[in-house]
């Protein structure tokens, strides 16, 4: 987990005067599962492809393994993908499309029909090896397309949106499955996606690109609690944003004065996460948000400074386990709220035009600077 | 129209032009010529069918005719053939470049056609001739080098009325109805296959024949029937080019109906032409479908 299989450094590729990645460093450790998240057109699948070999670097490095890639081929490099499209081979039955990186590196044909067997048993396509792709779910296919590229053995597994093109349901199993897989057979997967879900739920570590440059580098809990900038709150998850000033610092404690709030104070972690002036931007995630009538006794647990508003629920949205509210406060700022359903009643407690009070945790409000 | 089923006039509006063309222009006519295959010639102008099979018996019979096929069919092949194997990296150009040049570099396949194929045979001949564009290029080159000096005044090279002069003016009057349809093909390919290819450790020599050929065969194939039938049926070109030295079963066929004045001959050849055709295609489809049978 300590040493690094890939080693970008400084990369930057340029499309004529655009840059599709501008200046990205950043290792990915041996056995991680590694996502490079972000919108598209961040960069993320021009990285990949840079790392697969099918561009190169206007300028930087990409070391894997600690060999220099610059001059080595798609089909020299120990990296195998799984396409975006699968592009599962449909000439050729599972069987061969399994087996035809081993085939065409000349590895002797029983060794082919043993490994892709072994291949195929570990995605659960055994009973398949004779069918065509057109005769294949698309779940089946990508399978054969994870099949096909770990049969190679490769050190790193590179996949480009691999779950974009499956339905809701199946997308969630497919997220497990690869994670199994991935702790399983003990190979560094570098997953490319623009879902956050999908890079929470699986990755170890997430890269978020934005505008060809990395913007955080950080496990799913800390990328999720603690990001770094307005953007990186903003793309992972929900959050409101609240703009704000800085009027002081006293001890652990900053002085931030807002519009909807008034003055507030925020416990400030402090250490790496830099100085705060002028103007910054308060946010909360909307689970973190207790919500009650306006009236109710409010009850919170003492020795813990809360953070309190008012407002009016203004809209509702009913997902089942849980429910999205749209809250507006006094100044009208729309704040987003999320309630789980735990008891059969909770729908009932609150209904749109309540008023109500919102309040949340001093400790769990974040101070970003841009 | 999600069911022609269920607006049978709207399909008949659309099908009727067609059908009305091919019925008149294409299935009657051809109805005729095979009928008078089966005819004899009573007079001069006069042609009755009365099914004897003289015809075949005799284009069957005779070697020259058979030969005549025989060697139209190679011709045809070779030429085919080149065609393939100069058009494909073409048509695969084609496909991989982007904006404009993409659309001048089709415009220049396509431009042959806008000009007439008797014109484009005689610049050939220019080309070619014995005082043509090549021999003056080698009698330069050959005078530059001194070599009159050594070997005597230079020989043109007699390029034209050979079989060698037909082949290259098939290749290159049929050239763009090979590119066009590889080009579709290869542009409809997924080139995440040719990428998927490389990442799992084939050379693009590899990827070539193991992914490339296989997935455009369509395109190959369609190519290569374009292309072989209308060659194998040619007549200007060989008798432009070929002169009396390289004549193709087209040459005969087009004598029959209008030197010797033997339309029932002409017809019996045609449809010895068009069975043998048949039977390639067939053959070609039987082969397609016992391989696809196979491989699942």
């Amino acid at each position: 987990m300590s040493t690094p299989i890939i080693s970008i450094r400084e990369v930057t590729k340029s499309f004529g005067r655009l840059k599709a990645v501008d200046n990205v460093s950043l290792d990915v450790m041996t056995n991680e599962f590694f996502a490079l998240l972000g919108p598209s057109g961040c960069g993320k699948t021009t990285l990949l492809r840079m790392i697969a070999g099918f561009s190169n670097p206007t300028s930087g490095q990409i070391l894997i393994d600690g060999q220099d890639m610059v001059s080595i081929t798609p089909d020299k490099r120990p990296v195998n993908m799984v396409f975006q499209s699968y592009a599962v081979f449909p000439h050729m039955n599972v069987m061969r499309n399994v087996g035809y990186g081993l085939e065409v590196t000349g590895v002797a044909k029983p060794d082919i029909k043993k490994r892709a067997e072994q291949a195929l048993e570990r995605v659960g396509l055994s009973d398949f090896t004779s069918r065509m792709p057109d005769q294949l779910s698309g779940g089946q296919r990508q399978r054969v397309a994870l099949a096909r590229a770990l049969v190679k053995e490769p050190k790193v597994l590179l996949l480009d949106e691999p779950l974009s093109a499956l339905d809701a349901k199946l997308r969630e199993q497919m997220q497990m499955e690869l994670a199994g897989l991935q702790a399983d057979v003990g190979v560094t997967f570098v997953i490319v996606t623009h879902d956050q879900d999908e890079a929470l739920s699986m990755a170890d570590r997430i890269a978020v690109m934005r505008d060809g440059s990395v913007d955080q580098i950080a496990s799913p809990g800390e990328l999720y609690e603690y990001p770094k900038n307005r953007f990186v709150a903003d793309f992972i998850g929900k959050v409101n944003l609240i703009e704000g000033e800085v009027t002081g610092q006293k001890g652990d404690k900053i002085s931030i004065t807002t519009e909807m709030l008034g003055k507030v104070a925020i416990p400030f972690g402090g250490d790496d996460r830099g100085e705060f002036n002028g103007n910054v931007c308060l946010a909360i995630r909307p689970e973190k948000i207790n919500i009650s009538k306006s009236g109710v006794s409010k009850n919170h647990p003492a020795g813990k400074d809360y953070i309190e508003s008012e407002g009016k629920i203004v809209d509702w949205a009913y997902y089942g386990d849980c429910s999205h509210m749209i809250v507006a406060s006094k100044n009208n700022q729309r704040f987003g709220v999320v309630i789980q359903n735990s008891r059969r009643d909770s729908v009932d407690a609150l209904d749109i035009g309540d008023d109500v009070n919102l309040s949340w945790l001093a400790q769990d409000t974040l101070v970003l600077n841009d | 129209m999600e069911n022609w089923n269920e607006n049978k006039s709207t399909f008949w509006i659309f099908a009727l032009p067609g059908t009305f063309w091919l019925v008149v222009f294409f299935m009657i006519p051809l109805a005729i010529i095979w009928a008078l295959s089966f005819g004899e010639q009573v007079s001069l102008t006069k042609t009755e069918v009365t099914g004897t099979l003289e015809h075949y018996i005799r284009a069957l019979g005779d070697p020259v005719y058979l030969k005549i096929i025989w060697k139209s069919i190679w011709m045809s092949a070779l030429a085919t053939f080149f065609c393939l194997l100069i058009a494909y990296p073409i048509a695969f150009l084609i496909s991989f470049v982007r904006g404009r040049l993409k659309m001048i570099l089709l415009a220049a396949v396509i431009l042959p056609f806008w000009i007439n194929l008797l014109i484009r045979t005689y610049a050939l001949i220019a080309v070619f001739r014995s005082r043509g564009f090549v021999n003056f290029g080698l009698e330069w080159v050959y005078k530059t080098l001194a070599m009159d000096r050594l070997f005597g005044p230079f020989q043109p090279l007699e390029l034209l009325y050979n079989n060698g002069a037909v082949i290259l003016g098939l290749i290159y009057v049929f050239m763009p109805f090979m590119v066009l349809p590889l080009y579709a093909s290869i542009e409809r390919l997924d080139k995440s296959y040719l990428e998927a290819s490389l990442d799992l450790g084939a050379s693009q020599f590899k990827t070539f024949w193991r992914v490339s050929v296989p997935l455009t065969m369509p395109g190959i194939v369609s190519g290569i029937i374009l292309v072989f039938i209308p060659m194998l049926g040619s007549f200007l070109i060989p008798d432009l080019l070929g002169g009396t030295n390289a004549q193709m079963i087209g040459n005969v066929i087009e004598r029959q109906f209008k030197a010797a004045n033997n339309y029932p001959f002409g017809a019996a050849l045609s449809f010895l032409l068009m069975y043998a055709t048949f039977a390639a295609l067939a053959l070609r489809a039987w082969h397609a479908s016992r391989s696809k049978g196979n491989d699942v």
